[in-house]
């Protein structure tokens, strides 16, 4: 009889013990509170770590389970919200435990924390200087989302406007003698531009800067970002006089002649002795330097002018009807020499340059020849519709008569 | 000469009779009227006509109907061939002209009442040929396989698809399955060549065997001023006076065509890729234009029909209607001239001209 009514009342009580279970007194009571105390549970419904089922009291401790006052004592475990120079080791308790991170996404890195020690950021925080960003002001707190969601302040096209936070603010950088400009170059650049048609491939800040080990790029190091994508050119600029030369002077390689943060689409007009070269922000007239860019200049704007003859040559027989699309394909050869011919401009030899600008010359007057043939026909064929219409109008004239003849009142 | 040619003619008549068909040709002749410009355009039609085949058989020696080689081949004829482009823009370009004289040639019979007894079926042979010639037109257009061209075909083949009950089986019937893809360009190809060509030879001679029978209709008005007094009746001999006019228009037109062909050459386009979206703005040629921008107008749903489906069944009713004018406005061949069957013709004319300029907007 006891051991059914004791059944009885575990079955009944079975409920309310389930419920008490997933009941969580911080949001039930922070939800009810007003202005700051209240944001943590209004915005932890879209944060990640409520997705991947942890709850305010994984990070801050405490007892969820408790009503009272008494869930947020230190005798439950309760850390309050840390100081902003805690907040690093505050998320690094788990986000730098491989073996806790394995169970949420085995990809996850998990060196964030020490990476961040290393950045300027990390070492500044640790002086005491709570202005620097931490964790919380690139990632967000209580609302934080996943990298790869695009609403995401660190998601790839967000990341400039994260950092203009602060370094967009001149006030803000005043005390650190660092130029507040940055980000409205960077926004200028053909980088932006792409990364804003949604090409999440072009570098953002923390590209080349890193992300959680920010640094800027030293003198020597700056061509070995840019170099990560432009492999090529990295190459070739390793093997041209420029590279010695460069460092000796302590220049920035790339940097010197494409900017850093205003990237913007070079021109063929930097290269030779114009007015927008850059070749002549250090070389004289008369100087090897100066002859070479006068030569690499030249012969890039003979194939320019040899393709664009050929394009007006072309567009000239389709506007005509005339079939010239093989010829086009031939066309994107000449364009293609071109491209690499300003590729190897980053030699800085004429010769290397000349190399191919010959062979796009050479490919654009058979492609021109191929365009005028295309005309000569379409002349051939006007005189042929010519000389035809000459015939049909004598027929009909002589149609014309004889039908006059036969229907004249002469006939009978 | 003259006595050579009597000496061919004596030797076809023994063999085939053809002196009863001169006889025929020398007693032929045409009603001379203030309409009679509207006859010359069956004529006109037939010609064409005639300039598809030849131009159609001398493609046919290079054109190769399979999706790997239709643009290649076509693009051969086009650069490589002797004269190629000329007989494949004459082709393209005859083609649409034969539709626009093949309509000039319905309306012009419809608004002069040539469908009134006893030529019924004259008038229905005739707009068979029309839907027929149509057909040339939409599956023709396929066979460069551009990109065009093959989305147009998929959207087109995409309404037979509206069709209750036999919609599905009608479009894998006209695809060759149920994309657009190699099998729709060969079966195309078959319709072109040999299908359509047979059927519209058979409805050819029989439409061509009445009008001679039966003669050129002549006007009611015309016919009803004659018979007051008003006019007198007048009629030219077929052969040869009417025939070197038409000659004439056969000449002139080859003039049009070799002028187009000249200084307009068809473009060949780029080749069908299925799996690039289709271009923006695709349309249909100027022939389907009406159909196509009234379809865009139908509701997704009208009464408890699918918007499509109701669409395609206003024309059919309306094809219908077309076709069986000659029993409905039977008074006509009582001469009397019905109002309303002026009026559902003029509607008809305006309806199909709106309806392609809104679509070329």
């Amino acid at each position: 009889m006891k051991s059914a009514l004791a059944s009885i009342v575990l079955v009944l009580s079975a409920p309310s013990l389930t419920a008490a279970a997933t009941k969580d007194s911080c949001v039930s009571c922070h939800s009810t509170l007003d202005g700051k105390l209240a944001a943590p549970a209004k915005l932890f419904d879209s944060d990640i770590h409520h997705q991947a089922g942890l709850s305010c009291a994984d990070c801050h401790g405490g007892d969820p389970t408790d009503e009272s006052v008494d869930a947020m004592s230190t005798a439950h475990g309760f850390r309050s919200a840390p100081k902003k120079t805690q907040l690093p080791d505050f998320c690094g308790r788990c986000h730098s435990d491989g073996t806790y991170m394995r169970r949420f996404n085995p990809k996850l890195r998990t060196d964030q924390l020490s990476q961040y020690w290393t950045s300027v950021h990390g070492k500044r925080l640790k002086q005491g200087d709570v202005k620097v960003a931490a964790c919380v002001d690139c990632h967000g707190v209580h609302n934080i989302l996943a990298v790869a969601d695009t609403r995401a302040p660190v998601y790839p096209t967000n990341v400039a406007s994260t950092c203009a936070q602060c370094h967009a603010d001149a006030h803000t950088m005043e005390g650190y003698k660092i130029p507040s400009d940055q980000v409205a170059r960077y926004r200028s650049s053909v980088h932006a531009q792409v990364l804003a048609q949604g090409d999440t491939s072009v570098p953002t800040c923390s590209t080349c800067h890193g992300n959680h080990g920010a640094v800027p790029p030293g003198v020597d190091s700056v061509a070995n970002v840019c170099g990560t994508c432009h492999v090529f050119f990295a190459q070739l600029f390793d093997k041209s006089p420029h590279h010695a030369a460069f460092a000796s002077m302590g220049l920035p390689g790339c940097v010197q002649c494409h900017s850093n943060h205003e990237v913007v689409r070079p021109s063929d007009d930097w290269v030779g002795i114009g007015e927008k070269s850059v070749c002549v922000t250090c070389h004289v007239p008369g100087d090897k330097g100066y002859v070479a860019g006068q030569k690499m200049a030249d012969d890039l704007a003979k194939l320019r002018a040899a393709s664009a003859r050929v394009d007006g040559v072309l567009s000239s027989a389709e506007r005509s009807g005339m079939e010239v699309s093989s010829a086009r394909v031939e066309l994107a050869d000449v364009n293609e020499a071109l491209i690499k011919a300003r590729v190897n401009v980053h030699t800085f030899d004429p010769e290397e340059v000349r190399k191919l600008t010959d062979q796009g010359v050479e490919i654009s007057q058979k492609v021109y020849g191929a365009g005028v043939a295309a005309l000569r026909e379409r002349d051939l064929r006007r005189k042929g519709l010519g000389l035809s219409l000459l015939f049909i109008v004598f027929a009909l004239s002589g149609l014309y008569l004889k039908i006059r003849e036969i229907e004249s009142p002469k006939n009978p | 000469m003259a006595d050579l040619r009597r000496r061919i003619l004596n030797w076809l008549d023994e063999r085939f009779g053809a002196g009863s068909v001169e006889e025929f040709l020398r007693h032929k002749t045409v009603p001379w009227h203030r309409h009679s410009i509207w006859y010359y355009f069956g004529g006109m039609t037939l010609f064409l006509f005639v300039v598809q085949v030849l131009t159609g058989i001398l493609l046919l020696l290079f054109y190769r109907p399979t999706a790997n080689e239709a643009f290649e081949s076509s693009h051969f004829i086009m650069t490589q061939v002797r004269f190629g482009w000329l007989i494949h823009c004459v082709h393209s370009w005859s083609a649409n002209l034969m539709i626009l004289t093949a309509f000039v040639h319905m309306f012009s019979a419809y608004f002069l009442k040539a469908y009134r007894k006893p030529r019924e079926l004259t008038w229905i042979t005739g707009v068979l040929l029309f839907v027929l010639v149509l057909g040339f037109g939409f599956s023709g257009y396929l066979l460069p396989w551009n990109t065009l061209a093959f989305f147009a075909t998929r959207v087109g083949t995409e309404m037979a698809g509206s069709v209750p009950l036999i919609g599905k089986w009608l479009l894998v019937f006209l695809r060759g399955g149920e994309e657009v893809t190699g099998a729709t360009l060969t079966r195309f190809f078959g319709f072109h060549v040999a299908v359509l060509p047979g059927l519209v030879t058979l409805l050819l001679a029989v439409h061509l065997f009445l009008v001679q029978r039966l003669g050129m209709s002549v006007p009611p008005g015309v016919e009803r001023r004659i018979a007051e007094g008003k006019e007198t009746a007048r009629f030219m001999p077929f052969f040869p006076n009417f025939l070197l006019r038409d000659i004439m228009g056969w000449y002139a037109a080859l003039g049009v065509l070799g002028a187009l062909a000249a200084l307009f050459p068809w473009e060949l386009g780029t080749k069908a890729d299925p799996f690039v979206p289709a271009p923006a703005g695709i349309r249909p040629e100027w022939y389907f234009l009406f159909m196509f921008q009234t379809l865009k107008y139908v509701p997704a749903k009208f009464l408890f029909l699918e918007g499509e489906f109701a669409g395609l069944l206003g024309f059919a009713l309306a094809a219908a209607v077309w076709i069986a004018v000659p029993f409905l406005d039977y008074k006509a061949g009582f001469g009397r001239v019905t109002r309303f069957f002026t009026g559902l013709g003029v509607f008809a004319l305006v309806f199909i001209a709106v309806m392609s300029a809104l679509a070329l907007r």
